[in-house]
Protein backbone atom coordinates (compact mmCIF):
# COMPACT_ATOMS: atom_id res chain seq x y z
CA UNK A 1 0.00 0.00 0.00
CA UNK A 2 1.34 3.23 -1.21
CA UNK A 3 -0.68 5.64 0.47
CA UNK A 4 -3.06 4.65 3.67
CA UNK A 5 -6.01 6.74 4.97
CA UNK A 6 -7.81 6.18 8.50
CA UNK A 7 -10.46 8.15 9.67
CA UNK A 8 -9.46 11.33 7.58
CA UNK A 9 -12.01 14.25 8.71
CA UNK A 10 -11.90 17.70 7.98
CA UNK A 11 -14.10 20.27 9.74
CA UNK A 12 -14.49 23.88 8.51
CA UNK A 13 -15.96 26.17 11.03
CA UNK A 14 -18.84 28.39 9.56
CA UNK A 15 -19.43 32.02 10.12
CA UNK A 16 -16.35 32.80 12.68
CA UNK A 17 -16.33 35.74 14.14
CA UNK A 18 -12.96 37.88 13.62
CA UNK A 19 -12.50 37.29 18.03
CA UNK A 20 -12.09 33.47 17.22
CA UNK A 21 -14.87 31.75 19.47
CA UNK A 22 -18.25 31.94 18.21
CA UNK A 23 -18.63 29.82 15.64
CA UNK A 24 -22.23 29.41 13.88
CA UNK A 25 -21.67 25.89 12.59
CA UNK A 26 -19.17 23.29 11.14
CA UNK A 27 -19.42 22.05 7.76
CA UNK A 28 -18.26 18.00 7.75
CA UNK A 29 -15.78 18.68 4.00
CA UNK A 30 -14.20 15.27 4.90
CA UNK A 31 -15.95 12.83 7.40
CA UNK A 32 -14.71 9.94 8.53
CA UNK A 33 -12.39 8.75 5.12
CA UNK A 34 -10.69 5.98 4.96
CA UNK A 35 -8.85 4.41 2.04
CA UNK A 36 -5.94 2.84 0.36
CA UNK A 37 -4.11 3.73 -2.68
CA UNK A 38 -1.51 0.49 -4.41
CA UNK A 39 1.56 1.82 -5.98
CA UNK A 40 0.66 2.02 -9.91
CA UNK A 41 -2.85 1.96 -9.71
CA UNK A 42 -4.96 5.21 -10.68
CA UNK A 43 -8.02 6.11 -7.61
CA UNK A 44 -10.67 7.71 -9.64
CA UNK A 45 -12.35 9.67 -6.89
CA UNK A 46 -15.81 10.95 -8.10
CA UNK A 47 -18.25 13.39 -6.72
CA UNK A 48 -20.46 16.23 -7.74
CA UNK A 49 -19.13 19.59 -6.62
CA UNK A 50 -18.77 20.47 -3.25
CA UNK A 51 -18.68 16.89 -2.13
CA UNK A 52 -15.41 17.00 -0.41
CA UNK A 53 -13.17 15.47 -3.27
CA UNK A 54 -10.46 18.29 -4.01
CA UNK A 55 -10.52 19.09 -0.07
CA UNK A 56 -9.18 15.29 0.40
CA UNK A 57 -6.79 15.60 -2.29
CA UNK A 58 -5.31 18.44 -0.47
CA UNK A 59 -5.80 16.74 2.94
CA UNK A 60 -3.34 14.20 1.38
CA UNK A 61 -0.81 16.78 0.26
CA UNK A 62 -1.24 18.46 3.51
CA UNK A 63 -2.16 21.81 1.63
CA UNK A 64 -4.60 21.67 4.74
CA UNK A 65 -4.42 20.30 8.19
CA UNK A 66 -6.86 17.57 9.07
CA UNK A 67 -9.27 18.03 11.77
CA UNK A 68 -8.09 14.40 12.44
CA UNK A 69 -7.56 10.88 11.15
CA UNK A 70 -4.35 9.65 10.42
CA UNK A 71 -2.40 9.40 6.16
CA UNK A 72 0.49 6.61 6.06
CA UNK A 73 2.98 7.37 2.85
CA UNK A 74 4.87 4.14 2.55
CA UNK A 75 3.70 3.03 5.86
CA UNK A 76 5.30 6.75 7.76
CA UNK A 77 2.78 8.92 9.27
CA UNK A 78 2.53 12.46 7.02
CA UNK A 79 0.22 13.88 9.83
CA UNK A 80 3.08 14.08 12.70
CA UNK A 81 6.38 14.55 9.96
CA UNK A 82 8.28 17.55 10.94
CA UNK A 83 8.93 20.00 8.60
CA UNK A 84 12.45 18.88 7.32
CA UNK A 85 10.70 15.13 6.50
CA UNK A 86 7.75 17.06 5.20
CA UNK A 87 10.04 18.83 2.96
CA UNK A 88 10.65 15.23 1.69
CA UNK A 89 7.63 14.15 0.96
CA UNK A 90 6.37 17.02 -0.98
CA UNK A 91 9.26 15.58 -3.94
CA UNK A 92 7.37 12.55 -3.86
CA UNK A 93 3.68 13.53 -3.70
CA UNK A 94 2.51 15.99 -6.06
CA UNK A 95 -0.31 18.29 -7.97
CA UNK A 96 -1.99 18.63 -10.92
CA UNK A 97 -4.38 21.53 -10.73
CA UNK A 98 -7.71 22.40 -12.25
CA UNK A 99 -7.36 25.69 -13.37
CA UNK A 100 -4.56 25.80 -15.80
CA UNK A 101 -4.98 29.64 -15.57
CA UNK A 102 -4.41 30.21 -12.12
CA UNK A 103 -2.06 27.78 -11.31
CA UNK A 104 1.26 29.18 -12.64
CA UNK A 105 2.15 32.41 -11.71
CA UNK A 106 1.64 34.65 -14.18
CA UNK A 107 4.60 36.65 -13.67
CA UNK A 108 7.30 33.86 -13.85
CA UNK A 109 8.12 32.20 -17.51
CA UNK A 110 7.75 28.90 -18.28
CA UNK A 111 11.23 28.06 -17.83
CA UNK A 112 11.53 29.25 -13.87
CA UNK A 113 7.81 27.62 -13.48
CA UNK A 114 8.84 24.32 -14.33
CA UNK A 115 12.78 24.66 -12.24
CA UNK A 116 10.97 26.21 -9.41
CA UNK A 117 10.44 22.11 -7.58
CA UNK A 118 14.03 21.61 -8.61
CA UNK A 119 15.70 25.36 -7.44
CA UNK A 120 14.00 24.09 -4.09
CA UNK A 121 14.46 20.58 -3.57
CA UNK A 122 17.93 19.94 -6.24
CA UNK A 123 21.73 21.71 -6.21
CA UNK A 124 22.55 22.17 -10.08
CA UNK A 125 23.79 23.66 -12.24
CA UNK A 126 21.81 26.53 -13.92
CA UNK A 127 22.84 24.49 -17.11
CA UNK A 128 21.70 21.12 -15.86
CA UNK A 129 18.48 23.06 -14.67
CA UNK A 130 17.96 24.14 -18.17
CA UNK A 131 18.41 20.59 -19.81
CA UNK A 132 16.39 19.04 -17.32
CA UNK A 133 13.24 21.74 -17.59
CA UNK A 134 13.75 21.29 -21.46
CA UNK A 135 13.28 17.62 -21.37
CA UNK A 136 10.34 17.87 -18.95
CA UNK A 137 8.98 20.04 -21.67
CA UNK A 138 9.38 17.23 -24.39
CA UNK A 139 7.78 14.71 -22.20
CA UNK A 140 4.52 16.79 -22.03
CA UNK A 141 4.48 17.34 -25.31
CA UNK A 142 5.93 21.21 -25.36
CA UNK A 143 8.84 22.61 -27.03
CA UNK A 144 12.27 24.10 -26.13
CA UNK A 145 10.66 27.49 -27.78
CA UNK A 146 8.31 27.72 -24.39
CA UNK A 147 10.98 28.00 -22.13
CA UNK A 148 11.07 32.02 -22.49
CA UNK A 149 7.62 32.76 -22.64
CA UNK A 150 5.01 33.29 -20.11
CA UNK A 151 2.19 31.26 -18.95
CA UNK A 152 -0.62 33.54 -20.82
CA UNK A 153 1.46 33.15 -24.11
CA UNK A 154 -0.16 29.77 -24.16
CA UNK A 155 -3.78 28.30 -24.57
CA UNK A 156 -5.44 26.36 -21.70
CA UNK A 157 -4.55 22.55 -22.78
CA UNK A 158 -0.62 23.66 -23.45
CA UNK A 159 -0.82 25.42 -20.12
CA UNK A 160 -1.76 22.39 -18.23
CA UNK A 161 0.96 20.31 -19.77
CA UNK A 162 3.06 23.01 -18.34
CA UNK A 163 1.70 22.17 -14.61
CA UNK A 164 2.16 18.80 -15.34
CA UNK A 165 5.88 18.97 -16.17
CA UNK A 166 6.32 21.07 -13.14
CA UNK A 167 4.36 18.46 -11.49
CA UNK A 168 6.84 15.62 -13.16
CA UNK A 169 10.32 17.77 -11.96
CA UNK A 170 11.31 16.05 -9.13
CA UNK A 171 10.29 12.63 -10.52
CA UNK A 172 7.28 11.66 -7.53
CA UNK A 173 5.52 8.82 -6.78
CA UNK A 174 2.10 10.24 -6.16
CA UNK A 175 0.01 13.04 -8.31
CA UNK A 176 -2.80 13.83 -6.55
CA UNK A 177 -4.83 15.40 -10.21
CA UNK A 178 -7.38 17.69 -8.82
CA UNK A 179 -9.80 17.47 -11.92
CA UNK A 180 -7.43 18.32 -14.42
CA UNK A 181 -9.50 18.18 -17.72
CA UNK A 182 -12.60 19.96 -16.31
CA UNK A 183 -11.85 23.37 -17.20
CA UNK A 184 -10.33 22.04 -20.77
CA UNK A 185 -12.50 21.23 -24.49
CA UNK A 186 -13.14 17.64 -24.59
CA UNK A 187 -10.88 17.09 -26.84
CA UNK A 188 -8.17 18.75 -25.41
CA UNK A 189 -9.21 17.26 -22.26
CA UNK A 190 -8.97 13.43 -23.82
CA UNK A 191 -5.25 14.53 -25.07
CA UNK A 192 -4.59 15.59 -21.11
CA UNK A 193 -5.91 12.13 -20.20
CA UNK A 194 -3.66 10.50 -22.97
CA UNK A 195 -0.20 12.40 -21.97
CA UNK A 196 -1.13 11.30 -18.29
CA UNK A 197 -1.61 7.69 -19.20
CA UNK A 198 1.55 7.73 -21.53
CA UNK A 199 3.39 9.56 -18.56
CA UNK A 200 1.75 7.14 -15.91
CA UNK A 201 3.92 4.22 -17.52
CA UNK A 202 6.96 5.85 -18.42
CA UNK A 203 7.61 6.83 -14.95
CA UNK A 204 5.31 4.63 -12.80
CA UNK A 205 3.50 7.39 -11.74
CA UNK A 206 0.25 6.37 -9.13
CA UNK A 207 -2.72 8.38 -9.52
CA UNK A 208 -5.53 10.20 -7.08
CA UNK A 209 -7.18 11.53 -10.08
CA UNK A 210 -10.49 13.52 -8.75
CA UNK A 211 -13.44 14.12 -11.32
CA UNK A 212 -16.78 14.88 -11.18
CA UNK A 213 -17.19 13.03 -14.69
CA UNK A 214 -17.82 9.73 -14.67
CA UNK A 215 -16.74 9.05 -18.24
CA UNK A 216 -13.22 10.61 -17.86
CA UNK A 217 -12.52 8.55 -14.42
CA UNK A 218 -14.36 4.91 -16.02
CA UNK A 219 -11.38 6.08 -18.88
CA UNK A 220 -8.33 6.12 -16.72
CA UNK A 221 -9.10 4.92 -13.38
CA UNK A 222 -8.57 1.27 -12.11
CA UNK A 223 -10.69 1.51 -8.94
CA UNK A 224 -13.07 4.15 -8.65
CA UNK A 225 -14.28 5.54 -4.98
CA UNK A 226 -17.60 7.79 -4.97
CA UNK A 227 -17.77 10.77 -2.83
CA UNK A 228 -20.98 11.92 -1.47
CA UNK A 229 -20.86 14.87 1.15
CA UNK A 230 -17.80 14.05 2.50
CA UNK A 231 -18.28 10.53 2.79
CA UNK A 232 -17.08 7.64 0.55
CA UNK A 233 -20.21 5.85 -0.37
CA UNK A 234 -18.70 3.03 -2.66
CA UNK A 235 -15.63 2.11 -4.10
CA UNK A 236 -14.39 -0.74 -6.02
CA UNK A 237 -13.09 -1.74 -9.32
CA UNK A 238 -13.35 0.66 -12.15
CA UNK A 239 -15.65 -1.90 -13.89
CA UNK A 240 -17.77 -3.29 -11.06
CA UNK A 241 -18.51 0.43 -10.14
CA UNK A 242 -19.64 1.81 -13.97
CA UNK A 243 -21.50 -1.57 -14.68
CA UNK A 244 -22.68 -2.33 -11.28
CA UNK A 245 -23.50 0.32 -8.66
CA UNK A 246 -24.18 -0.50 -5.51
CA UNK A 247 -25.22 2.60 -4.31
CA UNK A 248 -28.17 4.74 -5.81
CA UNK A 249 -25.89 7.96 -5.74
CA UNK A 250 -23.47 5.99 -7.85
CA UNK A 251 -26.31 4.85 -10.20
CA UNK A 252 -27.28 8.49 -10.49
CA UNK A 253 -24.46 9.83 -11.24
CA UNK A 254 -24.02 7.65 -14.17
CA UNK A 255 -27.24 8.46 -14.95
CA UNK A 256 -26.45 12.35 -15.25
CA UNK A 257 -23.39 12.07 -17.27
CA UNK A 258 -23.61 11.83 -20.81
CA UNK A 259 -21.74 9.43 -22.90
CA UNK A 260 -18.50 10.45 -24.13
CA UNK A 261 -16.18 8.45 -26.52
CA UNK A 262 -12.78 9.33 -25.80
CA UNK A 263 -10.11 8.83 -28.31
CA UNK A 264 -7.28 7.13 -28.83
CA UNK A 265 -4.74 5.55 -26.21
CA UNK B 1 4.06 42.53 -21.15
CA UNK B 2 2.46 45.23 -23.41
CA UNK B 3 4.12 48.42 -21.42
CA UNK B 4 7.26 47.43 -23.11
CA UNK B 5 5.55 48.32 -26.34
CA UNK B 6 3.77 51.67 -25.55
CA UNK B 7 6.07 54.84 -27.05
CA UNK B 8 6.90 57.30 -24.80
CA UNK B 9 5.69 60.58 -26.74
CA UNK B 10 2.17 58.62 -27.02
CA UNK B 11 1.92 57.94 -22.90
CA UNK B 12 2.95 61.56 -22.58
CA UNK B 13 0.53 63.06 -25.17
CA UNK B 14 -2.41 61.03 -23.79
CA UNK B 15 -1.46 61.98 -20.11
CA UNK B 16 0.08 65.48 -20.28
CA UNK B 17 -0.14 65.89 -16.64
CA UNK B 18 2.15 62.55 -16.08
CA UNK B 19 4.37 63.63 -18.36
CA UNK B 20 4.41 67.43 -16.73
CA UNK B 21 4.98 65.51 -13.64
CA UNK B 22 7.81 63.43 -14.89
CA UNK B 23 9.72 66.42 -16.16
CA UNK B 24 9.52 68.23 -13.19
CA UNK B 25 10.71 65.04 -10.63
CA UNK B 26 13.47 64.79 -13.29
CA UNK B 27 14.44 68.41 -12.81
CA UNK B 28 13.77 68.33 -8.38
CA UNK B 29 16.27 64.81 -8.79
CA UNK B 30 18.36 66.98 -11.02
CA UNK B 31 18.53 69.84 -8.78
CA UNK B 32 19.10 67.76 -5.21
CA UNK B 33 22.03 65.09 -7.37
CA UNK B 34 23.96 67.99 -8.62
CA UNK B 35 22.99 71.08 -6.39
CA UNK B 36 26.59 72.52 -6.09
CA UNK B 37 27.15 72.74 -9.59
CA UNK B 38 23.55 74.25 -10.47
CA UNK B 39 22.95 76.59 -8.21
CA UNK B 40 24.73 80.07 -8.85
CA UNK B 41 25.99 80.70 -4.89
CA UNK B 42 26.59 78.98 -1.93
CA UNK B 43 23.24 78.84 -0.13
CA UNK B 44 24.17 79.77 3.10
CA UNK B 45 26.74 82.85 1.79
CA UNK B 46 25.10 85.92 3.74
CA UNK B 47 24.89 89.45 1.82
CA UNK B 48 23.52 91.77 4.35
CA UNK B 49 23.30 94.69 2.45
CA UNK B 50 21.58 93.23 -0.32
CA UNK B 51 18.93 91.51 1.89
CA UNK B 52 15.15 91.30 1.10
CA UNK B 53 16.03 92.34 -2.23
CA UNK B 54 13.07 91.53 -4.99
CA UNK B 55 14.08 89.14 -8.07
CA UNK B 56 16.56 90.31 -10.10
CA UNK B 57 18.73 89.24 -13.36
CA UNK B 58 21.48 88.95 -10.29
CA UNK B 59 19.04 87.06 -8.11
CA UNK B 60 16.64 85.49 -10.22
CA UNK B 61 14.04 84.71 -7.23
CA UNK B 62 15.38 87.73 -4.91
CA UNK B 63 17.15 87.03 -1.70
CA UNK B 64 15.87 86.15 1.71
CA UNK B 65 16.64 88.55 5.09
CA UNK B 66 19.87 87.64 5.37
CA UNK B 67 20.81 88.59 1.68
CA UNK B 68 20.62 84.62 0.72
CA UNK B 69 19.84 83.60 -2.75
CA UNK B 70 16.46 82.09 -2.55
CA UNK B 71 16.97 80.17 -5.81
CA UNK B 72 20.28 78.72 -4.21
CA UNK B 73 18.29 77.68 -1.52
CA UNK B 74 15.67 76.54 -3.04
CA UNK B 75 17.91 74.00 -5.16
CA UNK B 76 19.52 73.07 -2.33
CA UNK B 77 16.38 72.72 -0.56
CA UNK B 78 15.33 69.63 -3.10
CA UNK B 79 18.02 67.57 -2.03
CA UNK B 80 16.32 67.52 1.40
CA UNK B 81 12.39 67.12 0.04
CA UNK B 82 14.20 64.10 -2.16
CA UNK B 83 15.97 62.83 0.32
CA UNK B 84 13.84 62.77 2.88
CA UNK B 85 10.27 62.02 0.48
CA UNK B 86 12.84 59.11 -0.85
CA UNK B 87 13.77 57.50 2.70
CA UNK B 88 10.77 57.93 4.34
CA UNK B 89 8.76 56.41 1.67
CA UNK B 90 11.33 53.78 1.29
CA UNK B 91 11.16 52.79 4.98
CA UNK B 92 7.53 52.91 5.28
CA UNK B 93 7.44 50.78 2.48
CA UNK B 94 9.90 48.59 3.85
CA UNK B 95 8.53 48.15 7.45
CA UNK B 96 4.53 47.74 5.83
CA UNK B 97 6.05 45.20 2.90
CA UNK B 98 7.26 42.80 6.12
CA UNK B 99 4.41 43.90 8.63
CA UNK B 100 1.74 43.51 6.32
CA UNK B 101 3.19 40.68 4.54
CA UNK B 102 3.35 38.56 7.38
CA UNK B 103 -0.40 39.50 8.81
CA UNK B 104 -1.91 38.62 5.34
CA UNK B 105 -0.06 35.67 4.84
CA UNK B 106 -0.48 33.85 8.16
CA UNK B 107 -3.58 35.61 8.96
CA UNK B 108 -5.08 34.17 12.29
CA UNK B 109 -4.26 35.66 15.29
CA UNK B 110 -0.75 37.20 13.88
CA UNK B 111 -3.57 39.06 11.37
CA UNK B 112 -6.39 39.55 14.46
CA UNK B 113 -3.53 41.22 16.84
CA UNK B 114 -1.75 43.42 13.93
CA UNK B 115 -4.63 44.50 11.86
CA UNK B 116 -7.07 45.71 14.74
CA UNK B 117 -4.25 46.74 17.50
CA UNK B 118 -1.45 47.43 15.88
CA UNK B 119 -2.52 49.43 12.88
CA UNK B 120 -5.23 51.20 14.70
CA UNK B 121 -3.74 52.19 16.82
CA UNK B 122 -1.22 53.72 14.69
CA UNK B 123 -3.97 54.84 12.18
CA UNK B 124 -6.23 56.51 15.25
CA UNK B 125 -3.38 59.20 15.81
CA UNK B 126 -2.64 61.74 12.59
CA UNK B 127 0.82 60.97 11.24
CA UNK B 128 2.08 64.69 12.32
CA UNK B 129 1.48 64.69 15.74
CA UNK B 130 3.36 61.01 16.04
CA UNK B 131 6.29 63.00 14.21
CA UNK B 132 5.84 65.81 16.46
CA UNK B 133 6.01 64.30 19.67
CA UNK B 134 8.87 61.47 18.17
CA UNK B 135 11.42 64.63 17.06
CA UNK B 136 10.19 66.26 20.25
CA UNK B 137 11.50 63.17 22.32
CA UNK B 138 14.58 62.52 20.21
CA UNK B 139 15.84 65.65 18.99
CA UNK B 140 15.55 67.05 15.60
CA UNK B 141 18.16 66.07 12.90
CA UNK B 142 17.55 64.71 9.61
CA UNK B 143 17.55 60.83 10.60
CA UNK B 144 15.21 61.34 13.36
CA UNK B 145 12.76 63.43 10.96
CA UNK B 146 12.76 60.02 8.54
CA UNK B 147 12.17 57.98 11.52
CA UNK B 148 9.20 60.33 12.77
CA UNK B 149 7.62 60.59 9.30
CA UNK B 150 7.76 56.86 8.26
CA UNK B 151 6.69 56.00 11.96
CA UNK B 152 3.06 57.00 10.83
CA UNK B 153 3.92 56.21 6.94
CA UNK B 154 4.16 52.73 7.21
CA UNK B 155 0.68 51.50 8.60
CA UNK B 156 -0.69 53.03 4.62
CA UNK B 157 1.26 50.24 2.85
CA UNK B 158 0.94 47.45 5.68
CA UNK B 159 -3.07 47.84 5.34
CA UNK B 160 -2.28 47.64 1.89
CA UNK B 161 -0.04 45.18 1.27
CA UNK B 162 -1.96 42.79 3.80
CA UNK B 163 -5.41 43.23 2.02
CA UNK B 164 -3.70 42.00 -1.44
CA UNK B 165 -1.42 39.49 0.18
CA UNK B 166 -5.01 38.08 1.79
CA UNK B 167 -6.63 37.90 -1.77
CA UNK B 168 -2.92 36.36 -3.49
CA UNK B 169 -2.04 34.03 -1.13
CA UNK B 170 -6.09 32.01 -1.85
CA UNK B 171 -4.54 32.17 -5.80
CA UNK B 172 -4.04 28.08 -6.97
CA UNK B 173 -0.16 29.52 -7.39
CA UNK B 174 0.45 29.92 -4.33
CA UNK B 175 -1.14 26.65 -3.33
CA UNK B 176 1.03 25.17 -5.88
CA UNK B 177 4.18 26.62 -4.64
CA UNK B 178 3.74 25.37 -1.50
CA UNK B 179 2.94 21.83 -2.91
CA UNK B 180 6.20 21.99 -4.23
CA UNK B 181 7.76 22.15 -0.71
CA UNK B 182 8.52 26.53 -1.43
CA UNK B 183 9.08 27.83 2.41
CA UNK B 184 6.85 30.61 2.92
CA UNK B 185 9.59 33.13 2.96
CA UNK B 186 9.96 31.69 -1.23
CA UNK B 187 6.18 31.56 -1.53
CA UNK B 188 6.01 35.58 -0.04
CA UNK B 189 8.94 36.60 -2.06
CA UNK B 190 8.74 35.01 -5.64
CA UNK B 191 5.14 34.60 -5.88
CA UNK B 192 2.73 37.10 -3.55
CA UNK B 193 4.83 40.48 -3.95
CA UNK B 194 5.33 40.28 -7.65
CA UNK B 195 2.07 39.92 -8.18
CA UNK B 196 0.48 42.67 -6.04
CA UNK B 197 2.98 45.38 -6.24
CA UNK B 198 1.39 47.64 -8.73
CA UNK B 199 -0.88 49.10 -6.38
CA UNK B 200 1.43 49.66 -3.78
CA UNK B 201 4.36 51.38 -6.56
CA UNK B 202 1.25 53.49 -7.10
CA UNK B 203 0.81 54.25 -3.20
CA UNK B 204 4.50 54.91 -3.00
CA UNK B 205 3.86 57.28 -6.11
CA UNK B 206 1.54 59.40 -3.53
CA UNK B 207 3.22 58.40 -0.79
CA UNK B 208 6.17 60.49 -2.02
CA UNK B 209 3.73 63.84 -2.04
CA UNK B 210 2.48 63.20 1.37
CA UNK B 211 6.35 62.97 2.37
CA UNK B 212 7.85 65.82 0.83
CA UNK B 213 4.38 67.83 2.48
CA UNK B 214 4.96 66.79 5.82
CA UNK B 215 8.99 67.35 5.38
CA UNK B 216 8.13 70.81 4.59
CA UNK B 217 6.07 71.08 7.29
CA UNK B 218 7.82 69.75 10.25
CA UNK B 219 10.56 72.13 8.95
CA UNK B 220 8.31 74.72 9.21
CA UNK B 221 7.66 74.23 12.60
CA UNK B 222 11.40 73.96 13.59
CA UNK B 223 10.99 70.03 13.65
CA UNK B 224 12.90 69.01 10.61
CA UNK B 225 16.59 69.80 9.30
CA UNK B 226 18.62 72.53 11.87
CA UNK B 227 19.56 75.52 10.27
CA UNK B 228 21.39 76.98 7.93
CA UNK B 229 20.90 73.66 6.10
CA UNK B 230 18.32 75.40 3.18
CA UNK B 231 15.07 73.22 3.31
CA UNK B 232 11.97 74.47 1.61
CA UNK B 233 10.02 74.30 5.09
CA UNK B 234 12.19 76.53 7.17
CA UNK B 235 12.34 78.86 4.26
CA UNK B 236 8.65 79.31 4.48
CA UNK B 237 9.16 79.64 8.32
CA UNK B 238 11.88 82.45 7.84
CA UNK B 239 9.78 84.42 5.38
CA UNK B 240 6.80 84.08 7.75
CA UNK B 241 7.53 87.65 9.08
CA UNK B 242 8.30 89.27 5.61
CA UNK B 243 4.84 87.99 3.75
CA UNK B 244 3.62 91.12 3.26
CA UNK B 245 6.92 93.28 2.33
CA UNK B 246 8.88 90.65 0.67
CA UNK B 247 6.17 88.26 -0.77
CA UNK B 248 8.91 86.31 -2.96
CA UNK B 249 10.61 84.93 0.32
CA UNK B 250 7.48 82.68 0.80
CA UNK B 251 6.46 82.77 -2.69
CA UNK B 252 9.03 80.86 -4.39
CA UNK B 253 9.32 77.99 -1.80
CA UNK B 254 5.35 77.19 -1.27
CA UNK B 255 5.57 77.12 -5.09
CA UNK B 256 8.47 74.28 -4.88
CA UNK B 257 6.32 72.20 -2.36
CA UNK B 258 3.50 72.91 -3.98
CA UNK B 259 5.19 71.57 -7.34
CA UNK B 260 6.79 68.69 -5.76
CA UNK B 261 3.92 67.58 -4.60
CA UNK B 262 1.78 68.36 -7.31
CA UNK B 263 4.15 66.38 -9.93
CA UNK B 264 4.26 62.84 -7.74
CA UNK B 265 0.71 63.13 -7.43
CA UNK B 266 0.03 63.14 -11.07
CA UNK B 267 2.70 60.05 -11.45
CA UNK B 268 0.51 58.23 -9.20
CA UNK B 269 -2.50 58.97 -10.74
CA UNK B 270 -0.99 57.96 -14.13
CA UNK B 271 0.72 55.03 -13.04
CA UNK B 272 -3.12 54.16 -11.12
CA UNK B 273 -4.55 54.35 -14.36
CA UNK B 274 -2.21 52.77 -15.99
CA UNK B 275 -2.07 49.82 -14.08
CA UNK B 276 -5.56 49.11 -14.09
CA UNK B 277 -6.91 47.46 -17.13
CA UNK B 278 -10.32 48.97 -17.22
CA UNK B 279 -9.19 52.41 -17.22
CA UNK B 280 -6.40 51.45 -19.52
CA UNK B 281 -9.06 50.46 -22.39
CA UNK B 282 -11.30 53.25 -22.07
CA UNK B 283 -7.46 55.41 -22.76
CA UNK B 284 -6.93 53.49 -25.80
CA UNK B 285 -3.66 52.27 -24.49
Amino acid sequence: MLLEIRNLTKVFPLGESIFGGGAKGVLRAVDDVSLGIQAGETLGLVGESGSGKSTLGRLILRLIEPTSGSIRYQGRDLLTASHAEMRGFRRDMQIIFQDPFGSLDPRMRVEDVIAEPLVIHERMSPATRRGRVAELLRAVGLGESAMRRFPHEFSGGQRQRIGIARALALRPKFIVADEPVSALDVGVGSQIVNLMAQLQREFGLTYLFISHSMPVVRYLATRIAVMYRGKIVEIGPAEQITERPAHSYTRSLLEATPEMVISGA
Amino acid sequence: MAATTISLPRAARHNPLAAIGVVLVVVFVLFALFAPWMAPQDPAFIDLPSRLSPPSSAHWCGTDELGRDILSRLIYGSRISMLVGSSVVAMSLALGLVVGSIAGYYGGRIDRFVNIVVMNAFLSFPGILLAIAFVAFRGPGIFNLVLALSLGGWVGYARLVRGQVLAAREREFVEAARALGASDLRVIVRHILPNIIQPVIVQAAIGMAGAILAEATMSFLGLGVPPPTASWGTMLNDGRAHLFDAPHLVIFPAGAVMLAVLSFNFIGDALRDYLDPRSRIEAGL
